[in-house]
């Protein structure tokens, strides 16, 4: 039987909000590379000709969309992670001897982990309209939303999971270079994938974040590789297969 | 609920062979101060940590408040409060923060979270320090907070493992006081742990001692302190000791026992103050060359000693050594 913790899962997103707008030195820092990349990329490649872009999209426009989805990638999987933290400073202790049930617990850590990182990636929607990306409209503005609330859960469940078959925070910088640096560079948030060679092209293929940076661009800017309905398909399968293997690790992971 | 507060037999934990608790059977009733006192590395955490379901027994069983710790987790859980070994807050968030986010997570609504946090607070002494950011709280402060915490939501036995880990004598003076006034003004069954002999022996109601993994004794520690009976004197000496001169010693009367340790003659001696000439000389013509006497009344230490053969400080250490090498091994394997 299913058991949820209502005032528990509360009880957690609350902490992430809390701490969210309190650590606002934390929040510029995480967000100072996803605009530096804005910036420089989008005012250093503006005029420049690169192959592959859909016709009648500026540089800007098809960069914004990734970058947002580079923040989503970043925030969120640090947001999963972040229960090695709640470990070493044994707050983890404390959410474990609680009455409540795991389920509740990766629920409430991870609705807490999204609504963080969404809340970075319409940071950077600002300065991306400011620099001239045109948002096609309410209804793409709002289905973009949706691929940012699936790219965040996906990537902070895989923090989880991944946090939940660590000891300590050794592993943590090669997480982030070895598996986030490579999914952001693959995803075609910076360029067409379809610039890259077949063999690295197959593998961009298995990135979720292409299918949510490509979705990102469809609803925001209306110009996609693939048909959004199919960006969003394959990207809801791998936000429910991220979710379940999170859940699964954090039940059977030990507390001390 | 009929019945103890806790009930364990036959209670023990293997970790990779090494067997940190031994088939412990405990009984403890409702109301009471219980303590477990022992070395680190004894079991006394471990103990613990069974009871509340953060740690499955690998043989034996227990119950506390009545519900089996490895059958009906959640029902223990309800039923306990725990303050850990360490630190357990999140240090960004403020006293009240913690409180509150402790007691949403036992499921309490806003009013009564609200009415309960004042009370836990001025338990504590904490009323100012509420809106106070955990980073900037004392080491002493933070323990007292993690006490309310542990009382917050009304648990039926609250635990504590080593509450005054740490804490200068002030701080562990006021913790004592604390820990007296919950368990008497609110009722609730407490059960701690430590290795300071003097908090067993002022706090706890009864202690258990324990020492690699088992209960080698449990009383109250007055009666623990009356199986000593007679005062402790203490002969530092020069050199070895030879059987001799412990024969010769044993031999005086008023002296029921003699305990050798290095350089270290500890006497259970009846009267000592009467006695201490008569000592003094027999242990010359032994040929000992005293450098010290001292005498005092009996203390937990003097019953730790006695039940296993050495003292609590000179356990510590290879204790200690011993359950760090152990956890090693489990963090290595888990990779």
């Amino acid at each position: 039987m299913i058991s949820l913790n209502y005032y528990a899962i509360y009880s957690l997103w609350l902490r992430e909000m809390i701490r969210f707008f309190r650590l606002k030195s934390r929040v510029f820092g995480s967000l100072a590379p996803p605009f530096f990349f804005l910036a420089f990329l989008g005012f250093g490649f503006r005029s420049a000709a690169i192959s592959e872009i859909p016709e009648g999209v500026d540089y800007i426009s098809f960069l914004a969309p990734g970058i947002i989805g580079m923040t989503l990638l970043f925030s969120s999987t640090f947001g999963g992670l972040s229960m090695l933290w709640d470990r070493e400073f044994g707050f983890l202790r404390e959410i474990m001897v609680a009455p409540v049930s795991r389920l509740s617990i990766v629920i409430g850590r991870t609705a807490g982990g999204v609504t963080t990182a969404v809340m970075q990636g319409l940071i950077i929607l600002v300065p991306g309209v400011a620099m001239g990306l045109e948002i096609t409209g309410l209804p793409g503005f709002l289905l973009a939303l949706v691929f940012m609330v699936l790219i965040a859960t996906t990537f902070n469940s895989l923090g989880l999971a991944f946090a939940s078959r660590m000891k300590d925070m050794s592993g943590f910088s090669l997480i982030m270079n070895f598996m986030v640096f490579p999914l952001f560079l693959l995803s075609g948030a910076l360029f067409p994938i379809s610039n890259l060679p077949p063999w690295l092209r197959t593998l961009s293929y298995l990135d979720p974040l292409t299918y949510g940076v490509d979705g990102l661009r469809g609803s925001l800017v209306g110009a996609s590789s693939f048909p959004p309905a199919l960006d969003l398909a394959i990207l809801a399968a791998c936000c429910a297969g991220a979710l379940g293997l999170g859940a699964y690790l954090f039940e059977r992971s030990d507390v001390e | 609920m009929d019945g103890p507060a806790i009930a364990a037999s036959g209670l023990s934990m293997r970790f990779n062979g090494f067997l940190a608790v031994d088939g412990v059977d405990l009984r403890i009733e409702k109301g009471e101060l219980f303590g477990l006192l022992g070395p680190n590395g004894a079991g006394k955490s471990t103990i613990i940590k069974m009871l509340t379901t953060m740690l499955r027994p690998s043989a034996g069983s227990a119950a506390v408040w009545g519900y089996d710790v490895t059958r009906e987790r959640d029902a223990v859980r309800s039923s306990i409060g725990v303050v850990f070994q360490d630190p357990s807050v999140d240090s960004q968030l403020s006293g009240r923060e913690n409180l509150d986010f402790h007691g949403r997570m036992y499921g309490m609504d806003r009013k009564t979270r609200a009415e309960r946090i004042a009370e836990v607070l001025e338990l504590v002494d904490l009323t100012e320090k509420a809106d106070v950011l955990m980073e900037d709280y004392s080491g002493g402060m933070q323990r007292r907070l993690e006490i309310a915490r542990g009382l917050m939501h009304h648990p039926s036995v609250l635990f504590l493992d080593e509450p005054t880990l740490g804490l200068d004598a002030q701080t562990r003076r006021y913790i004592w006081r604390y820990i007296r006034r919950m368990n008497g003004d609110e009722g609730v069954t407490v059960v701690l742990t430590t290795h300071y002999m003097e908090e067993a022996d002022h706090l706890c109601e009864r202690v258990a001692i324990i020492d690699q993994g088992r209960i080698v004794a449990l009383d109250s520690p007055e009666r623990l302190k009356d199986l000593i009976g007679a005062d402790i004197v203490t002969l530092e000496v020069e050199d070895g000791v030879g059987d001799e001169a412990v024969r010769a010693l044993s031999d005086l009367e008023g002296v029921e026992a003699v305990d050798r340790a290095g350089s270290t003659l500890q006497l259970r001696v009846d009267r000592s103050e009467a006695r201490i000439p008569e000592i003094v000389l027999s242990s010359s013509r032994a040929g000992l060359f005293i450098r010290s006497v001292s005498m005092h009344e009996p203390t937990l230490e003097d019953v730790f000693l006695k039940f296993t053969g050495k003292k609590i400080r000179e356990t510590e250490s290879a204790g200690a050594g011993r359950m760090a090498a152990v956890q090693s091994r489990m963090r290595t394997r888990r990779h």
